[in-house]
């Protein structure tokens, strides 16, 4: 157990993380008062993010350990423990997950009109599984979270979506359920080789036949491609984010894609390395297939919201292309794209959301020529989609230079063939943008539209904040990851320089 | 000379100062009399600022100032990714340019856009002093991807220029320069940023024209030759701004623009940000060594060449006044890109001092056109027989400025033409000595009927100018500083020539 790191300032912050929203959700089940109900979860969901602050400023960049760990044990016949911690991987995606929660609140503050407590306690549940899922070292642990996220989710979509709802609740809910069959599968083969425990850092870079490790790759990269979504596995995301209320699709944009490729640099590529190296070139060429894929797919959309979903396609098909060049610009650049992708995305889908609030349509067409009445709203959008496709200077850009930059180093043909895919984002998001802000000489009459108003603005603001701080000054972000990062790549070469000794003695 | 760079927070001011004219324009747009000082007013601040950095440059010094550093370098092998500005010789000359006539403009496009009542002059305003905040950042540049990031800037902040007139030939042209120019810049700059930055390991521009970044990697066997060659051709056309054919469309499409719009796109911003990055590029991350050595030159000088005749030969036949001088304008920014791929000391210098001689040229004939609509309301050149006894000054100003056009003493344009022969001569390519002298023919071909026909030719068939005078002082004034300035360069080409001659040495 010397991969854990208790912090002896912090004894208790992570569980006081994943607990709070679920004891706020537990208690407002009591109150039935829809404006108690918003304030109560933003108080709650503004307090996590507040708590979770001394994460980042207690993380020691220097080790790849997990910090910040609790290890009890849970179920003690079955070797389960509630054991949670976090490292370079996992602490942008928490920080992500705590500081977007109250802004997802927030926009959903006229948006939710019925049953608003019930949405709330919805949010404050998917909060605690999504920051237990990101959290969890204990593989039962991990599974009952990622399943528990399910759930809330389904109903966000379902009772608060668009018309089509329950048919893209269902999609939804069946998808990653049926990925998440033969994850469960995986996690009982480990659990019984290794002796009966459920400890994750303990499976990892162990000796798993050669067979045993593409099995259970393929059973990982099922469950997690679909989450991501890869290409082909990705048909259930347009439905469900044109369906769900805006928070719902922020989160899922935001937090949810990033759980697949988590898992693929959590479990697939440190538990089974020799089947990532034999599978990584196709996955690479999956992604490529998935960005050209998205980004064609987007450009032909009229549906804003269909836009960014196909959008998403292709920057996540962006973060895999990073992840399987396994060196570490693409690596690095990887899980910063993670992060930028929520912010990005996360911020695209809240502009959506507020025009739709006003012309109750996701339409372009009826959204062409806000420019000129509502001036705020447009700067706003306009800096969101600038980096939505990569402009320097934005936060997109540098995930995507560092991912390019590894996919160079790791072939030149194969960065050159992604490189359609930022002709296409250019394309398909300036199309969107001169659209919404200009539209043509037919514009339908906008004149009546408001402008944003404080509550907006404020919900928008931290979003771009981020934009140009990651844009012009990463370096904090990937001091945050770089020895994780590192020590995970070691990890990978280590391995397959020792595989490649035992071969050799085997030949000679 | 010994080079020594020395830190200047006047870089980060003067690039900051059109950045916060565009902010005054947009909270002062109520009041168009207060919105338009500030216009003013931020020019002539850029204009004193780079103007002070002129002593301290010809002294051998490069100024430099580091902004962001984005992230430390790839697994510490790589050169930090860095925001960094630096004013050395080659910058100055297109400082000096953009903020000098960006002062000009200022006043002309007032003129312009009041004589013609404008809708949405202060989107107008603030989108002209982005544009050039842009142009700024790109002369001050201190590494490829801070160049590529103003580069952008300026592609975006110009669209809403091109569009101004928001109706349907707008939005076509509009949508044809943004697709065109952010294409190339993905699809070629992009991949090219990235790659030379694993390669090489940095995006910092050596101080001198003759390294460039590769020649350590091409010596020692680590970077391959076609890679090297397949970089350049990706910047070749990734800077397509540069006008260099086949993606050159974008910018008779953009002619929909108001006319000080197309001033600036044609002889400021635009256009000299897509020839300044190009040569740039060639001379700073290339390298005259690495160029010669790969012998990348002179088929450059001819592929260009083709630019400059067929150009030419198209403007021929553009009966609109606007739209000949957008091709004579593709015509000659290949000439710059001619004459510094020829690698000689004189080619580089007579391509580098054409950035200068062009800009105030073009910007006089631009400015001419826009004076010619304003007055008389027409764009095609059948339309002005005769017209120049009532537009005297006007007409006079074009034909002094096609003159330079043309490459005839004593205007600007002299000065360049002179240098490229030499500089043909001195690389031996008779070749490129044919294609310049065919173009001058074809410059004569069409710039000369449109001064001629103006003062000696017959007015059209029931025309009668009854009324027509010349435009309105704010306009006219312009004019003939810009034309003034035009005669100046070309009879004392010194001053500019100094910065020239701290680039080649």
């Amino acid at each position: 157990m010397d991969q854990l790191l208790i912090n002896p300032d912090y004894p208790y912050i992570l569980s006081t993380l994943i607990f709070l929203p679920l004891a706020g959700a537990l208690l407002l089940l009591f109150i039935k008062n829809d404006d108690f109900a918003r304030y109560w979860a933003l108080g709650i969901t503004a307090l996590t993010a507040i708590l979770s602050i001394p994460l980042v400023m207690a993380f020691d960049t220097s080790t790849s350990k997990y910090q910040f760990v609790e290890q009890v044990s849970w179920i003690q016949s079955l070797n389960i423990q509630y054991v949670i911690g976090i490292d370079g991987i996992s602490i942008l995606l928490v920080m992500l997950t705590t500081l977007i929660m109250p802004l997802c609140v927030l926009a959903s503050w006229t948006y939710i009109k019925t049953r608003v407590q019930a949405f709330m306690i919805c949010l404050l549940i998917m909060e605690t599984a999504m920051l237990g899922v990101f959290m969890a070292l204990d593989f039962v642990l991990f599974y009952v979270l990622w399943e528990a996220m399910l759930i809330p989710m389904y109903l966000l979509i379902g009772i608060w979506g668009g018309p089509r709802r329950i048919y893209a609740s269902i999609k939804f809910f069946l998808y990653t359920l049926a990925g998440s069959v033969m994850l469960l599968v995986a996690i009982i083969w480990l659990y019984i080789f290794n002796g009966y425990s459920f400890f994750i850092p303990d499976m990892m870079w162990q000796n798993y036949s050669s067979t045993a490790q593409i099995l259970l790759f393929l059973a990982f990269f099922l469950a997690f491609a679909i989450k991501v979504p890869m290409f082909p596995f990705h048909t259930w995301l347009p439905a469900a984010h044109v369906e769900a209320p805006t928070a719902g699709s922020v989160i899922l944009a935001s937090v949810l894609l990033k759980m697949g490729t988590y898992g693929f640099l959590r479990f697939a590529i440190p538990i089974t390395p020799e089947a990532t190296m034999t599978l990584a070139p196709y996955i690479l060429w999956l992604s490529i297939a998935g960005i050209i894929y998205g980004g064609f797919t987007a450009l032909a959309q009229h549906d804003m919201k269909k836009l960014i979903a196909y959008s998403s396609v292709g920057h996540m098909g962006f973060v895999t292309l990073g992840i399987f060049v396994l060196n570490t610009a693409g690596v690095e650049g990887a899980i910063l794209q993670m992060l930028n992708h929520g912010i990005t995305t996360g911020a695209l889908f809240l502009c959506i959301g507020m025009i739709y609030e006003r012309t109750h349509s996701r339409e372009l067409s009826s959204a062409t020529g806000v420019g000129k009445y509502m001036p705020i709203y447009v700067t706003f959008l306009t800096f969101f989609s600038l980096s939505s496709f990569g402009f320097p200077a934005t936060n997109s850009f540098v995930g995507e230079f560092l991912i390019l930059a590894g996919t160079f180093e790791y072939s030149i043909p194969l960065a050159l063939a992604a490189i359609p895919g930022a002709v296409l984002a250019a394309a398909y998001m300036l199309r969107m943008l001169q659209k919404i802000v200009w539209g043509g000489t037919d514009n339908p009459d906008q004149s009546w539209l408001n402008d944003l108003n404080l509550r907006e603005i404020i919900t928008l603001s931290p979003f771009l904040f981020f934009v140009f701080w990651i844009g012009l000054g990463a370096q904090p972000f990937i001091d945050l990851i770089h020895v994780s990062v590192a020590n995970l790549l070691d990890n990978y070469h280590a391995f397959h320089g020792q595989a490649m000794a035992v071969t050799d003695l085997i030949l000679h | 000379m010994e080079i020594t760079t020395v830190n200047d927070v006047k870089l980060l001011i003067a690039l900051l100062v059109p950045l916060i004219g565009t902010l005054g324009v947009m909270f002062m747009g109520k009041n168009e009399n207060v919105r338009e000082g500030v216009s003013s007013a931020a020019s002539v601040i850029l204009l004193l600022l780079v103007a002070s950095m002129v002593p301290a440059v010809l002294e051998g010094k490069v100024l430099v100032y580091h902004m962001f550093t984005v992230f430390n370098g790839i697994e510490g092998v790589t050169d930090p990714l860095t925001i960094k500005l630096r004013a050395d010789g080659m910058s100055m000359i297109f400082a000096l340019v953009a903020s000098s006539l960006w002062t000009i403009a200022v006043y002309y496009s007032m003129g312009y856009m009041r004589a013609h009542q404008e809708h949405a002059q202060t989107r107008f305003n603030a989108c002209f002093a982005l544009a050039i905040f842009g142009a700024i950042g790109v002369a001050f540049a201190d590494n490829l991807f801070t160049m590529y990031l103003f580069y952008e800037v300026v592609s975006v902040c110009t669209y809403p220029l091109v569009a101004h007139a928001q109706d349907k030939d707008g939005y076509n042209g509009a949508q044809k320069y943004i697709v065109y120019l952010t294409t190339t810049a993905k699809l070629f700059l992009l991949p090219a940023l990235i790659l030379i930055y694993v390669i090489t390991g940095t995006l910092d521009f050596p101080t001198n024209i003759s390294d460039g970044l590769f020649t350590d990697g091409l010596s020692s066997g680590n970077i391959q030759n076609w890679t090297v060659i397949m970089l350049y051709i990706f910047c070749l056309f990734g800077f397509a701004k540069n006008g260099v054919m086949p993606f050159h469309h974008w910018l008779p499409g953009a002619m929909v623009a108001p006319t000080p719009v197309s001033a600036l796109l044609h002889a400021v911003a635009v256009v000299k940000v897509g020839v300044f990055c190009t040569t740039r590029t060639m001379l700073y991350v290339f390298g005259v060594d690495t160029m010669h050595a790969l012998n990348l030159g002179i088929p450059t000088a001819y592929f260009v060449g083709f630019t400059v005749i067929a150009a030419s030969v198209l403007a021929l036949s553009k009966n609109n006044l606007k739209e000949r001088l957008a091709y004579s304008t593709i015509s000659q920014l290949s000439y710059i890109i001619l004459g510094v791929a020829l690698l000689t000391p004189a080619g580089i210098d007579g391509g580098l001092i054409h950035i200068v001689n062009h800009a105030f040229s073009k910007i006089t004939l631009f400015f001419c056109a826009g004076a010619i609509m304003i007055a008389h309301h027409k764009k095609d050149i059948s339309q002005m027989g005769g017209l120049g006894k009532s537009m005297p000054i006007t007409f006079a100003c074009f034909f002094i400025a096609s003159l330079s056009m043309i490459g005839a003493p004593p205007v600007a344009g002299f000065v360049t033409k002179w240098n490229l022969l030499v500089g043909s001569i001195q690389a031996h390519q008779m070749g490129i000595l044919l294609i310049l002298i065919a173009s001058t023919m074809l410059n004569v071909g069409y710039f000369a009927p449109i001064t001629y026909k103006a003062f000696f030719g017959k007015r059209p068939e029931g025309e009668t100018y009854q009324g027509i005078q010349e435009a309105p002082l704010s306009m006219l004034i312009p004019i003939m500083i810009a034309c003034t300035i035009s005669v100046l360069i070309g009879i004392f080409p010194n001053f500019m020539m100094q910065f020239v001659k701290a680039v080649t040495g």
